[in-house]
């Protein structure tokens, strides 16, 4: 490698780490509270819904959720991530000092996406640490929990990075989180199966790339899912590459960045 | 041997609600290697557009601009890496300490291992004793210092200051000019935007000065002195000066400074101050500073 390719490489290592230390620092708010709102949805649904839902045979409704729950905190975290550093950055002004550096597209795109997965898994590691013990949960497929947890993250922290290049003001951000990210998590299918709603409902879910993200990861545990796990990754991945590809180009084009 | 900077024909124009706002218009300059260079004018001249385009957080409408040879946009990263740049506005991280905001601004450019430059910095900045405190903890001139630190950790041969003594105390611009001058004489180049004419006056070489995003006037320091050829009379006074000589003079509080070209010119000076009934105090008689250039310029006298 040359010197100058290995320097790109290093000035994104530092921002990845960089932004690693970030979440780390303040751990307890960005790793601790998403653990213990995620413990208080399984408390919560779980001792009202136990006995009155089933989705799968032999999967208690305790079960079928914590996955959900997992999940749902991947995708939340590695969004809040990449979104509220860069709108932090953005606003106190301190971006700057990653503007003057010569760092690539390449190098701003690993490197905040990355740190979003880290912050996305870690958070997704407490969520199942502190709920495994409600539920019974098999491991059936560990590749697939795997798969979906690092592309999901991926996804999530590149809509973040997308969103945190995009906003101006918090309030944009949180209307960004609130009326896109909110409705699309929370009707994947992480409290229920979608196989539950009525017809055109089950539709509309269909449409919602989390549900893909959701139930794929599901899968990994049980062996079973509302759609074909391959189903699932096409679309996540498909999804991802997208987003990716958008993310790019606007880090490329110095979208409100670079004036 | 390739210009340090180089302007040419740079312009931009801004997209207004009230239309296009031609920021800066066909700029060109080269700036040598090793030369310690003044960029002045008042607000709105364009100043720090054009350091934004240089550093990359700004592209220009139109014309180019090189670092070291290597173009600002084509080839960015290397013009980055010649390039230190002091930020005007105070900013700063709060997640990180003095050191680790030095060792991450050093791990963008890929260099690592410098802990002994580190060092240095903090030292010769007088930062010394802040290393592990956190940003949000330093006082705003501590975190100048800091800014100064994060614009020269990769070592940049050249170095621009945009405004970097604006509001600070008179400690740390000694300590700030004492650092740049001895980096300068080590060879870097220092590009300054400054409004404290008398800095520029002590320690710029050449100087342009920018209006409406023209350059109006570019030249060594003590030449564009020198071409100010006027004598200035300078009193203190309580008294109104009579209509004329109040048109023509600069006025700061009791202090008055009216242009004379010699010393006839004073001498009449002196007795129309009389027979109006000014009384003057403090009498001096001097040669223009920048001051006085600058404001010839920017009044259009030279332009």
């Amino acid at each position: 490698m040359s010197a100058v390719a290995s320097s790109r490489f290093a000035g994104a290592g530092t921002l990845f780490r960089k932004e690693v230390l970030r979440f780390w620092k303040v751990s307890f708010q960005t790793v601790a509270a998403p653990v213990l709102t995620a413990l208080l949805y399984l408390l919560i649904f779980g001792h009202v819904l136990e006995d009155h839902v089933k989705v799968y045979d032999a999967v208690s409704y305790t079960s079928f959720l914590v996955p959900g729950l997992v999940m749902m905190s991947v995708l939340q975290n590695a969004f809040a991530n990449s979104s509220s550093s860069l709108i932090q950055s953005k606003i106190t002004g301190n971006l700057v000092f990653l503007l003057v550096a010569p760092l690539s597209h390449w190098a701003w795109f690993v490197a905040y996406t990355g740190a979003s997965v880290v912050r996305g898994l870690v958070v997704g590691a407490g969520v199942l640490a502190v709920t495994a013990g409600f539920a019974h949960l098999r491991l059936a497929e560990p590749l697939w929990v795997l798969t979906f947890a690092l592309l999901g993250a991926g996804m999530m922290g590149t809509l973040g990075l997308i969103a945190g290049l995009w906003a101006e003001k918090f309030d944009q951000l949180a209307a960004f989180q609130n009326f896109i990210i909110m409705p699309m998590t929370f009707l994947s299918g992480v409290f229920y199966s979608v196989h539950s709603l009525p017809g055109i409902w089950q539709q509309a879910s269909h449409l919602n790339p989390f549900f893909y993200m959701i139930d794929g990861f599901r899968h990994g545990f049980f062996g079973v899912s509302d759609v074909s796990p391959w189903t699932s990754l096409a679309v996540v991945g498909i999804s991802f590459v997208l987003v990716a590809a958008l993310a790019l180009r606007l880090l490329a084009s110095g979208y409100k960045l670079r004036h | 041997m390739t210009p340090a900077i180089s302007f040419q024909q740079v312009g931009k124009t801004f997209q207004t609600p009230r239309g296009p706002l031609r920021a800066l218009d066909g700029v060109s300059l080269d700036i040598a290697q090793g030369e310690f260079f003044g960029l002045l004018g008042p607000n709105g001249a364009g100043k720090t557009t054009l350091i934004s385009i240089l550093a990359g957080l700004a592209r220009a409408t139109s014309g180019r601009v090189e670092v070291m040879g290597h173009d600002v946009v084509a080839d960015y990263a290397a013009a980055r890496r010649s390039l230190g740049i002091v930020p005007q506005e105070l900013v700063f991280d709060p997640f990180f300490s003095v050191r680790e905001a030095l060792k991450i601004q050093s791990g963008y450019f890929g260099v690592t291992g410098n802990e002994a430059w580190i060092d240095e910095l903090l030292e010769g900045l007088g930062l010394a004793d802040k290393a592990g405190a956190n940003m949000r903890q330093l006082s705003g001139g501590m975190k100048r210092r800091v800014l100064v630190a994060q614009a020269l950790v990769h070592r940049p041969p050249v170095i621009v200051l945009d405004e970097p003594t604006a509001g600070v105390d008179v400690e740390l611009r000694q300590t700030l000019w004492q650092f740049v001058a001895r980096l300068n004489r080590e060879g870097h180049t220092v590009l300054l935007t400054t409004h404290y004419l008398e800095e520029a006056e002590a320690l710029c070489g050449r100087i342009a000065m920018l209006k409406q995003g023209r350059i109006v006037a570019l030249d060594r320091t003590s030449a564009l002195l020198g071409a100010a050829s006027s004598t200035m009379l300078r009193f203190k006074t309580d008294d109104a000066l009579p209509a004329d000589l109040a048109a023509q003079a600069r006025i700061t509080g009791r202090i008055a400074q009216v242009k004379a070209r010699d010393a006839a010119d004073v001498e009449q000076l002196l007795a129309r101050l009389r027979a109006a009934g000014v009384r003057v105090e403090d009498l001096e008689i001097g040669r223009a500073d920048l001051e006085d250039v600058f404001l010839e310029i920017m009044q259009g006298g030279r332009a």
